[in-house]
């Protein structure tokens, strides 16, 4: 059994995982998801024509724009990695580049660990399972513990 | 000169779960239409159906369904697409062929049947559509993104969940009366808050339904309205259907991410453009509104929405709330036609039943929820896919 990211070329794995984006050649204007690179892309810059994109790591770190959690399995084709359902948090997150990401929250955590603000990093874990018995991999959002606050907690 | 058209007849199919065909719906919801405005099917030059796109159907919804379905009378016909914004993209396709001179009086008309449960996208594996990414790989459902924008509320105006209750309180007593509404019972506050979180901080009955339902707009020109015996017909004074401006810097349905702002947030956000743009149209102000229907999907989101309008400054929605301005009776009364808490969501009719409830509210025909003396109306909703639309209507 061996583990795969659950899309391809949207992030790294690893020590230090980390987004990919696409950042325009022409304009800078940086994109995620990425821009495929099996076919054309086109900057969504109005004011850009650029085509050509430069794959680059976003910040593995950001702000938490806005949370909330799935306490009801959703419908497919999302693929619960628990029988029953076990519900997850999730977490929208302002980047040092200017976008909001969407993902999940890191397992272990929920809610009440978050706020509109805080600070959070990117990990990634198991999504769910495929039918080859693949784990599929995917980013989540951690919470960072600042120093002296382990002890509140 | 005057952009304005004019209303000649509204009509609706109730809202409900009533598992029809839509084109039933909507032919009730036309007919009905016809004998408000006292128009013949046969003297309608212009068909303007609304679409819808979710799976589930045994068919797809178009401007000739609905012309078959009446009676094929030669008409001109079109179809519009925009999600929620549908009906007012409908009736901006309509309003453009009338006041270019093309086509004198028009039928504009959406209904929908509704499957159960969460919205869902179409079957099949699609690695390069959003909409079927965020379930895929996030579990990301419509309620989850209604939360997301709840839970800002809370943290950054201290919103409380007691708040998002009294929306639904509200709208459920807005709603008693109206006979095209699908719930028609009072909710408590202790209610909605005993009721299942479904995405936090939102309870199911924050959340709307989907539902059945169909509406229908007989629009002409001012001097048509003139020649047909109407002194002060209820104008459409404008109609917003404005795409976002990049970099659209706040998460949207379907998306997983916002465009990147390059450290410069735009001067208004997408939902604030689209009524901006109304507003410019209209040359009218949010100071002159009336009433506003406006697209609670949930409690919370009907709250943003009146900060999207203008009715008051960021932040400051949870004070009208409370103070009871934006109850009937209250200095602007939000969803008198007890809004999607109500009704539920009829995706392709939804747009167009607010342009109906604004039409009856400014003839004084809302029985049981009228507004006083309502002038000026405004609509506002947003769908996926970068939709949305507002529509500005006055007597």
């Amino acid at each position: 059994m061996s583990a795969r990211p659950a899309i391809d070329g949207w992030f790294t794995t690893g020590e230090a995982p980390a987004l990919l984006g696409s950042r325009c050649t022409t304009c800078a204007t940086t994109y995620f998801p990425p821009t495929p690179t099996d076919r054309a892309g086109f900057c969504r810059n109005p004011a850009c024509g650029g085509e050509e994109f430069a794959t680059v790591e976003l910040s593995r770190r950001g702000q938490v724009w806005s949370y909330t959690d799935a306490q009801y399995q959703p419908p497919p084709p999302y693929v619960s990695r628990t029988d029953p359902y076990e519900p997850f948090a999730l977490a929208a997150v302002e980047l040092d580049e200017g976008i909001t990401v969407l993902g999940q929250v890191a397992d272990g955590y929920g809610v009440g660990d978050l706020k509109v603000g805080a600070e959070v990093e990117l990990v990634v874990e198991t999504l769910n399972r495929a039918d080859d018995g693949d784990d599929l991999l995917i980013w989540r959002w951690k919470p960072v513990t600042e120093l002296g606050e382990e002890a509140d907690q | 000169m005057s952009n304005d058209v004019a209303v000649l007849g509204v009509g609706m199919h109730p809202w409900g779960k009533w598992g029809k065909p839509f084109t039933e719906y909507g032919v009730v919801a036309a007919r009905a239409a016809l004998a408000d405005a006292g128009v013949a099917w046969t003297d309608v030059d212009l068909v303007v159906g609304g679409e819808t796109v979710r799976n589930g159907y045994g068919g797809y919804v178009a401007g000739a369904t609905f012309a078959q379905a009446l009676g094929w009378n030669g008409a001109r016909v079109a179809t519009s697409y925009a999600a929620c914004a549908t009906g007012a993209q409908a009736l901006d396709t309509a309003r453009a062929r009338i006041l270019a001179g093309l086509s004198e009086v028009a039928l504009v008309v959406g209904a929908d049947t509704t499957p159960k449960g969460f919205l869902a996208p179409n079957a099949g594996e699609r690695w390069d559509d959003p909409d079927w990414l965020r379930f895929r790989l996030l579990g990301m459902t419509n309620p989850a993104y209604f939360a997301l924008y709840a839970r800002r509320r809370m943290d950054l105006y201290g919103a409380t969940q007691e708040d998002f209750a009294r929306v639904k309180v509200k709208n459920a007593r807005h709603g008693l009366a109206n006979p095209n509404a699908r719930y028609r019972k009072e909710v408590s506050a202790e209610d909605v808050l005993a009721s299942a979180v479904v995405a936090d901080p939102l309870h199911l009955l924050d959340i709307c339904a989907t539902s059945d339902g169909a509406a229908a707009v007989i629009i002409a020109s001012p001097d048509y309205a003139t020649r047909h015996g109407l002194d002060s017909p209820v104008r459409i004074n404008a109609i917003s259907t404005v795409t976002p401006t990049f970099p659209n810097t706040v998460l949207d349905m379907p998306n997983l991410s916002t465009d990147a702002h390059g450290g410069v947030e735009p001067e208004r956000t997408f939902k604030e453009s689209i009524a901006h743009a109304a507003y410019e149209e209209a040359g009218i102000g949010p100071d002159d509104v009336s009433l506003a229907e406006v697209y609670d999907l949930s409690t919370a989101l009907e709250l943003d929405w009146i900060e999207d309008l203008a009715l008051c400054k960021r932040g400051e929605a949870e004070a009208l709330l409370r103070a009871g301005d934006t109850t009937l009776g209250g200095r602007i009364p939000v969803n008198p036609s007890g809004g999607l808490a109500c009704f539920g969501e009829a995706v392709p009719a939804q747009a167009l039943a607010q342009v109906c409830e604004v039409t009856w509210q400014l003839r004084g025909q809302a029985e049981g929820r009228q507004v006083e003396g309502a002038r000026v109306g405004i609509t506002a909703n947003q769908g996926l896919f970068g939709h949305g639309s507002s529509v500005i209507l006055s007597r």
